[in-house]
């Protein structure tokens, strides 16, 4: 079976479908790769590349496309899509709410098309989950972007030449792309503030060292599939003014608030935009959808203002060999999951393929039936009082070091009462020596514990001196002490060996131990 | 010597047992502690070779030469990663001296002149310590061969083990309250007949314990072969028996404590075994969702490469795979790029309260770098790259994440929040807990499967 590779022919596009090192992956699964002549040239990926990883070059688009598994980036045009073999299968972003007549068209040639924007977000699928990765590369490049029409530094610097102060960035909306842009003007040194109406994802804004913002307001906005739910209106309301809040305040907003296959929200209005600084920027990275600012225009940069609005819808496009990368491994990840070429199945019982899949031999089965995501929502919030896992840690009161300790008193007294002189005189050395014992022990680094426990086995070895008392004496030497002499000489022999060998074994670790 | 003579003798060698504990609870004084334990055992010695008690030097010396040599070889030869089994063994003499010295004190001429309250106190503290040596030696036989793989790791359990336990204990107190009071002759016979359930009991008190528990049960046996010499010393009528084995004894004991805080287990739980089998219902662990993303060596080389601060968290795995020393290989290459790499060590890692650092020193890592759980799991989110060596449940997230996982609330390395996870693992099986890992599915982690030794040869290969 042969894996066909196509260039991209909308003009935007620089991507390509796989990177050379996928072919590799491909290869091992049993399949041929058959790749256009200068697909990844706008990725700044040659042909030769691909032919050095074992990829058949193509000098013809019509061959590309009368290929059994074509892997594509973006949807093919009406005019491809006519020259696709029946019964092949094309992967690709496919959007099928937005593409119905292609679906159509590509329905006709009886194909097989799963949607890469349609794997489902459960936490299986995650390696081959596209719009995470393009998400990815999408934050990153919307800080770059925002840096190069920024008219300063991001980060803040005291030079001779006077102090810089750091620039402000607001990111609105933490999930993948949200977080790429957090972590992206982090490192550039700039301070970094996130809004997300999901509380859960406090956590991993605060790891990526950016502050996050809270309303006070009781609503979790965690929806299904990664992705948040609509809000009420007096959340939005609150939300509203904490945007124009720090609208005033910072340089750059970056928003990524989008609903798939819905209108993005409008977050920054035109008021908020002029209240901004001249020269901020806003970057809508949910452009594609209308926008969450209500300047934007789709595509396109403009200024408002005095702020610089970008509108790109494009931007995974604008990294092209990283996306590429990216896109192709989630892809080696999706074709493994069909199996390897002998083994090549649509398989409709697997929930990943079965979400992806928009159309089975031209049928439309799209939208697939709804799939639980393994993601909990949120944890309900810990509502367990602190006192009572005081009170459990406790565990049962006959071991508590109190009840012990009144045990061992009234079993002194008892033993007072009764016992004789000496015996009292022992227990009292013992009772002492296992409080010495306890003190002394109880601080001990627990580098030190193996040495610890072969010095105390040595120190048992004092037994030996048990032993030795026991020993007959020579001249009397009856049936009786024969018997004696066997059993001390051999307890004395055991424990020498545990003292030496203890000792010794002490030393050699301790000797290895070095700062 | 006289008699005052040589109880002051013991009363110093007490002493410098005491700083010798002490002396071991920091590296910087570890070295003297030693020296310190060896001068007092020497002192003692001495001091009863000179008391006057002793007179059959033609045997006794021919002996202890035998027994020193023979302990001399053994700690020369061990292997680090045998160490567990060492301890053990050594446990059991300790244990096997106590029962032979019980009997041998009972048979003396000098039990059959007491009269009394004495006589009694006597043969109870006879009992008492026949019947802890008797537990402690084939407790550290059956612990020492399932350290060495001789004997299957997994927990055997009896049915009705607590009743055949607490039968066994029964038992022993009956005949012990029949032995008070019987003559000489027919209470030897009494006493052989709960040495052997002793015995008996050690061997079945211990082949119920899993192997993940090791740590806890080696320094248990550490302790009651501590309180087999203190019930010796009470026998003999002598201090420092009862000093050293009381330190013995409640030393083992901390140690054994500090082990089941660290799994978050009540000793008792320990002691009475069973662990890993049913105990979280069968169904404690749930159905992992996700893959694991496998990794080349090679690839962790550049990984490695690229980040500034690596943190390696051994476990058992990386001792059978031998493997230190490559690790060490690793660090230094490391540190000579200028990538700070620390470890860190669980408190139950290994089959040995601090196994791992004795095997890290031994590869030479210096101990300032080794790091316990505590002092770095909140620095963990600032690691580039983690490698887990031959570890498993220690860095099991559903310890903390699920409430009916069987090792539920046991504090573990939290790996997963380093930037990337690498573990290295022979295959997906679960660890000794049979609890399934988490961890391997989450994104981060990456898995490198195979001998941990070679894995690593070829990781340090790629860095060079």
């Amino acid at each position: 079976m042969i894996i066909a590779i196509p260039k991209e022919t909308q003009p935007s596009e620089k991507r390509v479908a796989i990177a050379p090192d996928n072919v590799a992956a491909f290869a091992k699964l049993g399949y041929e790769v058959l790749f256009e002549k200068g697909a990844g040239e706008a990725a700044n990926l040659a042909d030769s590349a691909y032919e050095d990883a074992g990829a058949r070059i193509a000098a013809d688009a019509a061959e590309v496309w009368k290929s059994d598994l074509i892997l594509k980036v973006t949807p093919p045009s009406m005019e491809e899509a006519g020259g696709i073999r029946e019964g092949a299968t094309l992967i690709c972003f496919v959007y099928p709410a937005r593409n119905e007549e292609l679906i159509q068209k590509l329905a006709e040639r009886k194909i097989n098309l799963l949607a890469m924007d349609c794997v489902p977000r459960i936490s299986r699928a995650q390696s081959m989950d596209a719009l995470s990765s393009m998400a990815n590369v999408a934050g990153y490049r919307a800080v770059v972007e925002a840096s190069h029409v920024f008219g300063r530094f991001f980060t803040g610097q005291i030079t001779a030449a006077g102090k810089v102060p750091p620039a402000k960035v607001l990111i609105i909306g933490a999930g993948v792309a949200g977080l790429a842009a957090i972590g992206a003007a982090r490192n550039m040194g700039a301070i970094v503030r996130a809004f997300d109406t999901r509380p859960a994802v406090k956590d991993e804004v605060k790891s990526l060292g950016a502050s996050f913002l809270e309303l006070d307001f009781n609503e979790d906005g965690a929806g299904s599939g990664g992705y948040a739910k609509v809000m009420s209106k007096e959340f939005i309301e609150a939300e509203m003014k904490l945007f124009a809040e720090q609208a005033a305040e910072v340089d750059v907003i970056i928003t990524t608030a989008m609903i798939p296959g819905k209108k993005s929200p409008v977050l920054i209005t035109d008021e908020m935009v002029q209240s901004m600084k001249p020269g901020s920027v806003i970057v809508d990275l949910a452009a594609e959808g209308g926008g969450n600012c209500e300047l934007t225009e789709s595509g396109q940069t403009r200024v408002a203002h005095g702020v610089t609005i970008i509108g790109y819808t494009d931007f995974p496009s604008r990294l092209p060999t990283q996306s590429s990368r990216l896109y192709g491994n989630n892809l080696v990840k999706l074709v493994q999951l069909l199996g390897q070429v002998d083994e090549f199945k649509i398989n409709q019982d697997d929930e990943v393929v079965r979400g992806a899949l928009v159309l089975d031999e031209g049928k439309l089965s799209w939208p697939p039936p709804p799939v639980e995501t393994s993601v909990a929502p949120a944890k309900k919030p810990e509502t367990k009082p602190v006192g009572n896992e005081a009170e459990e840690k406790k565990g049962s009161p006959f071991l508590s070091p109190a009840f012990l300790l009144g045990l061992l008193a009234v079993g002194l007294l008892a033993l007072g009462w009764k016992g004789s002189n000496e015996f009292l005189d022992q227990i009292t050395v013992f009772v002492l020596a296992c409080f010495v014992g306890y003190m002394v022990v109880w601080n001990v680094t627990p580098s030190l514990h193996t040495p610890l426990m072969s010095v105390t086995n040595a120190i048992s070895g004092i037994i030996l001196i048990g032993g030795m008392l026991f020993m007959p004496t020579g001249s009397e030497l009856s049936g009786n002490s024969q018997i004696l002499t066997w059993l001390a000489g051999v307890a004395i022999f055991v424990a020498t060996i545990n003292v030496a060998g203890g000792f010794l074994v002490t030393q050699r670790m301790l000797k290895m131990f070095r700062k | 010597m006289n008699e005052g003579l040589v109880t002051t003798s013991y009363l110093v060698s007490g002493i410098f047992f005491v700083l010798s504990l002490g002396g071991l609870s920091k590296q910087e004084t570890a070295r003297r502690g030693n020296l310190y334990g060896i001068l007092g055992m020497a002192l003692a010695i001495f001091a009863t070779f000179m008391s006057g008690k002793v007179s059959n030097f033609e045997l006794l010396i021919p002996l202890m030469l035998g027994g020193a040599v023979i302990g001399a070889i053994l700690a020369r030869r061990v292997e680090m990663t045998s160490m567990p089994e060492l301890v053990a063994i050594l446990h059991s003499f300790v244990g096997l001296a106590a029962v032979l010295v019980g009997v041998a004190s009972f048979m003396d001429p000098g039990h059959s002149k007491l009269e009394g309250s004495d006589k009694l106190i006597h043969e109870i503290e006879i009992l008492l310590g026949v019947f802890i040596g008797g537990v402690t030696f084939t407790g550290s036989v059956v612990a020492f061969g399932k350290l060495r793989g001789s004997l299957s790791g997994k927990p055997i359990l009896l049915p009705f083990r607590h009743f055949l336990n607490l039968g066994m204990v029964v038992a022993s107190v009956y005949l012990g309250s029949q032995f008070l009071g019987q003559e000489h002759d027919a209470a030897l016979i009494t006493l052989l007949i709960v040495t052997a359930i002793s015995l008996l009991l050690g061997v079945h008190l211990i082949v119920a314990i899993g192997g993940a528990d090791m740590p806890v049960v080696v320094s248990m046996l550490n302790s009651y072969s501590g309180w087999a010499a203190a019930a010796a010393g009470f026998m003999l009528k002598n201090d420092l028996l009862i000093i050293t084995g009381a330190l013995v004894g409640s030393s083992g004991a901390i140690l054994s404590y500090i082990m089941c805080n660290a799994m978050n287990r009540s000793l008792v739980n320990v002691i009475f075994g069973g662990f890993g089998t049913g105990s979280g219902g069968g169904g404690g662990s749930t159905e992992i969702e996700g893959s694991i993303t496998e990794i080349s060596a090679l690839e962790v080389a550049e990984e490695l490469k690229e980040s500034k601060e690596v943190m390696i968290v051994p476990g058992y795995g990386m001792a059978v795979a031998q493997a230190q020393h490559v690790v060490k290989e690793i660090t230094e290459t490391l540190r000579g790029k200028d990538v700070n790499v620390r470890f860190a060590i669980h408190p139950v890692a290994g089959r040995l309260p601090g196994h791992m650092n004795v095997l890290l020193a031994e590869a030479n890592v210096p101990y300032d770098i080794v790091f316990e759980m505590d002092e770095v799991n909140d620095e963990l989110s600032e690691v580039d790259v983690l490698l887990v060596v031959g570890a498993n449940d220690i860095v099991n997230p559903s310890a903390l994440e699920e409430e009916n996982s069987p090792i539920a609330g046991m504090p573990v390395i939290e790996a997963w929040k380093a930037k990337t996870v690498v573990a290295l693992k022979r295959s997906m099986a679960t660890g000794y807990s049979g609890v399934e890992n988490p961890l391997y599915y989450k994104d981060n982690c990456r898995m490198l499967f195979g001998d941990a030794k070679d894995s690593l040869g070829q990781v340090l290969s790629g860095l060079s």
